[in-house]
């Protein structure tokens, strides 16, 4: 599995990657955790409102600071 | 009011400081003030908020790829209300505006709309000055958001931007979010009390500001200076707005008091637009992405369209 946190560099999307960190740790699941800066390849997932949340290339969330419970339940769910 | 009548009972009886003098008086402002105003900013930005999480940038923009150049202008200013804007946030928006093949001019609308028309601003608006003087505030914003963006769009300034937005492919389609009401309801409070964390010691300093104005400066000179004893007011009350960018939550309380002491609905009307649409940061951002050129056009476009409704206003009252 392949998570993407998409993020300029904004205050929330260092926050969503911690988060996501930690909520892979706890969902037991082994997955590689990227952080995309490069605005074009943002652009190219069809995101504006960053922070966003892409498992295995699927736009799962944007704009929004997901808890770590609710990441949690995103991994699950996938 | 019965919240005026309990400050009264314990500014003037409980802690039994004498009805009439400047520091009793300004200490029973200042407490109804800030506990009116952070009162009702609970309110209504819990209640934009919420009604916010119903649109997104990427549904605006579906929906905006489909309209045409002038009906787009008026859309997407209007939408500038409803949705989300943080100056970190303007490039991507800018970018994947143009990315669906928005025209410039629409895009720009939105570009001026979105920060104009915030919930704090809007909800200090509210709280101090009413609905009458809100409602003047986002309809001249919007006026100024349309008519601003037309321009720009009708300059040929597509040259102007610095990087090359390839076009989406095929449809643009936002992805759907689903989420419970309960969620709904819970994010909009976190959202709303992270916002009065961050804003409210300015409220406290700004009416405490306030107070100090509406106890100790005669109001001669208020009228004097902002009044229409001065015919520069408008550009000035402009030009100092720009630099107390986002910081509508501390200022505004000041803009009360100002008002109440013969600074007129105009020159107020164009400081508060200043503050909010006028923002140094978001112009250091957007280089990244677009010429000097573009961005002055873009600043001038607006600081003439805020001048105008102050003078407009002014002139009408």
């Amino acid at each position: 599995m392949k998570i993407e946190i998409l993020g300029t560099g904004c205050a929330k999307c260092k926050a969503l990657e911690e988060a996501t960190k930690q909520a892979v740790a706890q969902s037991g699941k082994f997955a590689q955790i990227e952080k995309v800066e490069d605005i074009m390849k943002i652009m190219a997932y069809g995101v504006m409102s960053t922070p966003g949340l892409v498992i295995d290339g699927k736009v799962i969330s944007t704009g929004k600071l997901l808890s770590v419970p609710e990441i949690v339940d995103l991994i699950k769910a996938h | 009011m019965m919240w005026q009548e309990s400050v009264n009972v314990l500014v003037y009886e409980w802690l039994n400081m004498p009805q009439g003098e400047k520091l009793s008086d300004a200490l029973n402002f200042f407490i109804y003030d800030t506990v009116k105003i952070l009162f009702l900013l609970t309110i209504i930005i819990y209640a934009v908020t919420l009604l916010r999480s119903y649109f997104s940038t990427e549904k605006v923009r579906e929906y905006l790829s489909k309209k045409h150049e002038y009906t787009g202008n008026v859309l997407a200013a209007l939408f500038g209300i409803i949705t989300p804007f943080c100056s970190c946030s303007a490039i991507p928006l800018f970018l994947g505006f143009l990315q669906a093949r928005i025209p410039l001019g629409v895009t720009f609308s939105y570009l001026i709309s979105a920060p104009l028309n915030n919930e704090i601003a809007i909800a200090m608006l509210l709280s101090m000055f009413g609905w009458k003087v809100a409602a003047l505030y986002v309809g001249f914003g919007l006026l100024v958001a349309i008519l601003g963006g037309i321009i720009i769009g009708r300059l040929g300034l597509e040259n102007e931007i610095l990087i090359e937005v390839k076009p989406i492919e095929g449809e643009i389609k936002a992805h759907e979010q689903k989420v419970a009401f309960d969620t709904r309801l819970r994010e909009a409070w976190e959202y709303t009390f992270d916002i009065l964390l961050k804003i409210w010691l300015y409220v406290l300093i700004g009416v405490g500001a306030g107070a100090f104005i509406h106890g100790y400066v005669p109001t001669e000179f208020i009228t004097s200076v902002a009044g229409a004893d001065n015919p520069f007011a408008v550009p000035l009350a402009t030009l100092l707005g720009v630099p107390m960018y986002s910081n509508a939550a501390g200022v505004m309380p000041l803009i009360e008091v100002l008002t109440a002491k013969g600074m007129l609905m105009g020159t107020a009307l164009s400081f508060m637009m200043a503050i909010t649409a006028l923002s140094l940061p978001e112009a250091m951002i957007l280089k990244r992405v677009m010429s000097l050129k573009l961005i002055a056009i873009f600043f001038g476009t607006v600081t003439i369209g805020i001048m105008g409704v102050g003078y407009l206003f002014n002139a009408l009252l």
